[in-house]
Order: C-alpha cells, then structure tokens, then sequence
C-alpha cells in the first residue's frame, strides 16, 4: 500500500461516523461533503475515495439505502464500472439516472441530438427550460448534480459503428437506448466486436421488451429476425407512439440488468426476453433459445 | 361432427396488433393441424408484422403446428425508445 493510500484509508476512518440501518445494522458511514474534502485533499476523484472507503468497509452515506441488498463489495464494484448508454431519449435518460443513483462509477453518454417539445411527454431528462439543448450535456449535468462522484464522458454525436472503438473502450457494458431497429443491430454488431455485452430494450405505446445479448449469443436477430430481411420495417412504435409509463419502465429494467451483468448476477436475461404489457399488465420472460 | 377436428388455443396479440383480436381470443377455435401462419391468415396479420412468435412461453416459428391449449403470443417488431 502507498503512502499516501495508507494515509487516505486512515483519514476516511478517523472521519466515518456512525449510522445505523432501519433494521438496526451498525454502519460507519462518510458524508458527500467528507467525500469532497478527502478528493480535494488527497488530490483523487470523488469516485476513488469512495472505493477506498467502501473496501475499508466505510459506506458513502449516499449509498446507505443500497445495503444490503447490495454489499460493500457489490457497491465499490459498481463505481469501479464504465457504461455506455446510447441514446439519451426517453430509456437512456431513465438509465442513466438510474445508474448514477446506483453509484454506476463511470459513464460514456451518448446522443446527437437536442431536446424538442415531442420529448417532453416521455423523456425524464427534458424540461420546457432545457428545449433546443443537447441531450448528452443536458444527461451530464443531470448526473453530476445527482452524484458528482460519477464520472462522465459525454458524445454529442449519433452513434456510428466507426466511433464504436473510442467510445466502448474499457467499458463493462453497453446500452441500447436506440429508437430505430437497423441502428440497434448496428451497435449490436459493435459491440459483439469488442467483446461486450449488450443490454438492449425497446418501446412501443404501452409494451416494450428488453433482453441482455452476450458477444457469443444469436441476440437481436431471435427478436427481429434477420437484419438483412429488415428493410422498411417499422416499428409498432411508428403509429403507437412512445408512453411515460412504458418507456421509463423499459429504461429501469436496463438498468437492472447492467447492475446484474456488472456484478455477475446468473439470474439476467440473457437469451430470455422479458416482454410487457401494460394494457393488460402483462410481464412474461420468453426463452429465445 | 366439425367441431371434434377443431382445436382451441388461447391467442394474445400485442402492441399494434392488438387490434386484430378476435372476439373471445382466450378460447379462439382453429382445424387441428393448423399452423401459427395459418392463424396469422385468418387474422389478415402480415407474417412482417409477427416477428415474435412465442407459445407457452417458447419461442416459435410460422409452420409450428398448434395444439388444444396452446397459449399463443404474437408481437409485431417495436424499436421506440
């Protein structure tokens, strides 16, 4: 152990204080201003100094409400992981609230485009004050003031496979928070590539699916079809429209599962499709193989 | 007499195919030996618009031969986001 590492875990317990948990768990705990102090003092980022508190067994008090469901380890593992969410509309706004409000430690946030009145019915992230302003500034600057702790890399392009390399580098998991089926199948390609797996849902009116496609899996083609017998399929979405109720739903079980996927949970949905509902609540997980 | 060679499945269309319910979808009638195309035919639903197949939870394709009691789910391709 260096130094000044030996340093900053001896800071961060002389800091932590005492907390419990509803059920009476005992805690040590350290405040986001404790966390601010400790990054200016030590010269490291917000995210680091909470790795190191939590694997000294020191939860950041932001993250007191995801014990024990999570653990310690479970926690610094998440804000140890970079994600990328393409397409910050109605599902990627969702995610990536989602995973900063997780402590996902690292995100790459990926739109071209800005905000314009037909978003406001469905996309968390847009205001009547932010319209005309671009989605991935307008996704950071949300994510920042829900967790400055989360790092964020933000690309204020559409996503073309040719800027797949850049953007996907070093990255745990990748989101697909697309609004057109030929694109998914391009990022699906992307990320097969590089190795990755792909967390990838869909919406149309009140349904929407979603299903997690590892390098080696058939994926997006068990749902689809074959992508070269795509050409002028439209999507349901085309004359139902994209609902709140949905689409923030569709965004939470992405999430979910890159939580699942990140921390190596078995019970995902990979080759499965979870399939919903809403006009008649209907949740059914379908093997796609 | 015809109706010993009919079978009945329970028959879920979603999203925009929803429209094309028939009545009583639950206990709809089809001849034994019919296939999941062959329901899409009655139903004047474009095998384009039924990418996803799935019966008792399994996914499926056109030529699967239905049997009584099949729970049958059609879904059309969505993409929205």
């Amino acid at each position: 152990m260096s130094i000044m590492r030996d340093g900053l875990v001896q800071a961060i317990r002389k800091l932590a204080s005492s907390a419990t948990l509803p059920d009476g768990t005992a805690v040590k705990v350290l405040t986001i201003a404790q966390v601010e102090n400790l990054a200016a003092d030590f010269r490291l980022s917000e995210r680091m100094v909470e790795i190191e508190a939590l694997e000294n067994d020191i939860v950041p008090k932001r993250y007191l409400r995801n014990l024990k469901t999570f653990s310690f380890s479970d926690q610094a593992r998440l804000l140890g992981a970079k994600v990328a969410v393409i397409g910050l509309g109605g599902l990627g706004g969702t995610v990536a609230e989602i995973l900063a409000r997780l402590g996902t430690g690292r995100l790459v946030l990926v739109d071209g485009d800005i905000f314009e009145e037909h978003n406001l019915n469905r996309q968390l992230l847009s205001r009547r004050s932010n319209l005309g302003q671009s989605k991935a500034k307008e996704a950071a600057r949300r994510v920042k003031e829900v967790n400055p702790a989360v790092e964020v890399v933000i690309w204020e392009k559409f996503f073309k496979p040719g800027s797949a390399q850049a953007l996907l580098d070093g990255v745990a998991a990748v989101v697909d928070c697309l609004d057109a089926i030929d694109t998914r199948f391009l990022l699906e390609e992307a990320a097969r590539k590089m190795n990755l797996p792909l967390i990838s849902a869909a919406v149309a009116g009140f349904s929407g699916h979603v299903t997690t496609v590892f390098p080696a899996d058939q994926g997006l083609r068990l749902i689809y079809g074959p992508p070269e017998h795509l050409q002028a399929t439209r999507g349901a979405e085309t004359g139902l429209g994209c609902l709140a109720p949905a689409v923030s739903m569709l965004g939470c079980l992405e999430a979910m599962e890159v939580c699942k996927v990140i921390l190596g949970k078995a019970e995902n949905l990979r080759n499965k499709l979870l399939l919903v509902d809403l006009n008649d609540y209907l949740f059914q997980v379908l093997d796609l193989v | 007499m015809a109706r010993q060679d009919n079978i009945q499945i329970d028959l879920q269309l979603f999203a925009d195919l929803r429209s094309k319910m028939p009545p009583e979808a639950d206990r709809f009638a089809v001849p034994r030996g019919f296939t999941i195309g062959n329901v899409l035919e009655k139903l004047e639903i474009s095998p384009e618009r039924a990418k996803l197949i799935f019966v008792n939870g399994i996914k499926q394709a056109l030529d699967y031969i239905l049997k009584d009691g099949d729970r049958v789910g059609i879904f059309p391709p969505i993409g929205g986001g």
